[in-house]
């Protein structure tokens, strides 16, 4: 969560020193560095996705050099799942939490011609956004535990898509669909690298020992 | 590291615990933690050799008959397993601190954002003279700089105090001041408390029961604090009165010499800590001459009470009554924080001061709590707090800075872990509150209202 922080708070000061040395009256522009500013930080964001990792895995040799069995107490996979949920829960947090503030208070959604669905489609990105940012965790590490570059390109890729498709709101089936199928495949792709597959499935489901 | 505290049954735990955190200032409790790493490494090495010997003759005897040049090794390896323990201990340690200073946090925050009469304008302390009502900028930050030079002169000047008083053995006027504050705090300042809150929520309350129940939540409260009572409800206690502290706090501070006061505090934690001719560390040091645990007080514990059901009865009947002792300077301290400084002294509590023969068997597993000095509460409070109070009505300042709160304690008890002596708890987690505050409240906020403002998600 702090590494996100801290992620958002870079991007936002170059965003913010962008914005200081453009013109504000000109929306085109304003809009472009919006953009550029969005984008950025989808790039920050992994990098210190990346960052993250290189402190867990020291952390993770000390334990073991430290333990008497040579096992550490925790797993890379265990850290990656919560490094994952706590790179969400901050986002997510800082997604809605003024939105949920704003929503006890007395109001109208939409009142000047937006979306009357504002809050529900703002929530259901924030609930697509943890959870995808949990399944990234997973995959980013397993991608850098062995050395597999491709995984790690196709989590920054798939994050850039989500962050562009949001580019489409208000028309809410242009972001929202694609980031629940990208989710969804997100999902079982972690599944299956966590070590899941379709039996270990069935026997939960189906509650046999 | 707190765990060495447990096996090292001196009193010198206290000592050192107290040293580490007291920094002058009443309300806050500098590092005690410090103070506790240093007794316990002090102590792991005394106690190692006892404590492998009781708890690892079992492994020692099937080892058997080793050769001489295998007790070295297994020596080290021994050394290991308690450098292993300590880090598994040192995490839990850390969970169990996470949990009262974000309570605090919460009760704080949600205090500032429903009860308004904690955010208007209605006077300042004494301590704080010059008004920041100012047309300039220049003169504002002037008169912000000023306030602050004088409170934390006042600061310095009441633990200096403490300090003679401690040295030249009046324990009974610190006893009494203790008592005072507390007094003053948990029955005057909770009446204001409830009379805000129940002003808020429009709910009508006759005298009579108001009157029963203030009687009763602070005279329980003063037995818990200074006295017996069960390990959680002493823990609210001290939540609750670190709040109430940081309330008034934020409330009367003005805004500029907060931020500056809140600066200037983690600095001086900083010195008065670490430097050999610091009042904390002299406090300290004078009371591990004496072999007497310094004064518990204002020292938020994890893990005391369960000593009293100890086996040894010698060691049970001391154990409490040193704790109340502490307890009870601890929360006088705290409470005349705005008054003195000594409150950060009486910060570390030794949880269980003298054992001289313990089953470190039955010990080992409980005994491991883990001391936070109430000032520490209180001072991390009112950042979060004003965050919540001036923030332009904006969330993410304040989970901001109650994540980097929280990022800043973890990261002392690492350096806590590593370095194995008292050190302040303030510096780090302050600064990087008010690091995250100013850039929060300035570059991400706009930033985030633009994103929000288009629904767009990073």
């Amino acid at each position: 969560a702090f590494f996100w922080l801290v992620s958002l708070l870079l991007s936002s000061l170059i965003w913010f020193v962008a914005v200081k040395a453009s013109d504000p009256r000109d929306e085109a522009l304003q809009k472009g560095l919006l953009i550029f500013g969005v984008m950025f930080s989808v790039l920050l964001q992994e990098a210190f996705r990346f960052l993250y990792y290189k402190l867990l895995r020291k952390a993770i040799e000390g334990l073991v050099a430290l333990s008497e069995d040579g096992c550490s107490p925790i797993s890379i996979q265990q850290m990656a799942y919560v490094a994952g949920v706590g790179f969400g829960l901050m986002s997510g947090a800082f997604s809605m939490i003024n939105l949920l503030a704003d929503a006890l208070g007395p109001g109208t959604v939409g009142i000047h011609g937006d979306s009357q669905l504002y809050f529900l489609t703002s929530a259901f990105m924030t609930m697509v956004l943890i959870f995808l940012h949990t399944f990234w965790g997973i995959l980013f590490f397993h991608g850098c535990e062995h050395r597999r570059w491709w995984e790690i390109v196709a989590v920054v890729v798939m994050h850039l898509a989500v962050s562009g498709s949001t580019f489409f709101n208000p028309l809410y089936v242009g972001s929202l669909v694609p980031s629940y199928l990208l989710m969804a495949i997100a999902a079982t792709w972690a599944y299956l690298l966590s070590g899941g597959s379709v039996q270990n499935l069935r026997r939960f489901l189906l509650c046999e020992s | 590291m707190i765990t060495f505290m447990n096996n090292s049954d001196s009193e010198e735990e206290p000592c050192n615990e107290r040293t580490s955190l007291m920094s002058a200032e009443s309300p806050p409790v500098p590092s005690y933690q410090d103070g506790l790493q240093a007794s316990e490494a002090g102590e792991a090495q005394a106690h190692r050799k006892r404590r492998t010997g009781s708890s690892r003759s079992p492994n020692n005897i099937a080892d058997g008959d080793t050769s001489d040049s295998g007790v070295p090794v297994r020596e080290s390896v021994l050394e290991n397993e308690e450098e292993e323990l300590t880090l598994k201990y040192g995490a839990k340690h850390v969970i169990m601190l996470f949990v009262p200073v974000t309570l605090c946090m919460i009760v704080v925050v949600a205090t500032i954002k429903s009860v308004r009469f904690y955010t208007e304008k209605n006077g300042q302390l004494i301590y704080t003279p010059f008004s920041e009502d100012t047309p300039s900028v220049g003169q504002r930050l002037l008169n912000s700089v000023l306030n602050t030079i004088i409170m934390i002169s006042v600061i310095v000047v009441m633990t200096v105090f403490l300090v003679l008083l401690y040295k030249y053995r009046c324990y009974k006027f610190i006893h009494g001041w203790l008592i005072l504050s507390s007094l003053m705090l948990l029955f005057l300042f909770t009446y204001i408390y409830l009379g805000e809150v129940l002003k808020t929520y429009n709910v009508a309350m006759d005298y009579p029961t108001l009157f029963l129940v203030i009687w009763n939540f602070g005279a329980v409260g003063m037995i818990c604090i200074h006295w017996k009572g069960p390990l959680q409800l002493q823990q609210a206690y001290l939540i609750m009165i670190s709040a109430l502290m940081a309330l008034v706090f934020i409330k009367y501070l003005p805004e500029w010499s907060a931020w500056v006061i809140l600066g200037a505090i983690s600095i001086y934690d900083l010195m008065a800590v670490l430097c050999p001719k610091g009042p904390l560390r002299m406090l300290v040091e004078t009371a591990q001459e004496r072999n007497e645990p310094i004064f518990p007080a204002l020292i938020y514990s994890s893990a005391m009470m369960w000593t009293v059901g100890m086996a040894k009865p010698d060691t049970a009947s001391r154990g409490p009554s040193q704790q109340t002792w502490d307890a009870a300077e601890d929360g006088r301290e705290n409470h005349r924080s705005p008054l003195h400084a000594d409150s950060q002294m009486s910060e570390t509590r030794s949880p269980v001061p003298t054992r001289p023969t313990t089953s470190f068997e039955e010990l080992e597993e409980e005994e491991r709590g883990v001391k936070l000095g109430l000032g520490d509460f209180i001072f991390y409070s009112v950042l979060v707090g004003k965050a919540a109070a001036t923030a332009s009505g904006d969330w993410n300042t304040t989970l901001a800075c109650f994540v980097a709160i929280l990022i800043g304690l973890c990261l002392t008890l690492l350096l806590l872990a590593v370095f194995k002596k008292a050190l302040p708890a303030l510096p780090i987690s302050i600064t990087f509150g008010l690091v995250f505050y100013f850039s929060t409240d300035n570059l991400v906020r706009p930033f985030m209202d633009t994103l929000a403002f288009h629904q767009l998600y990073i």
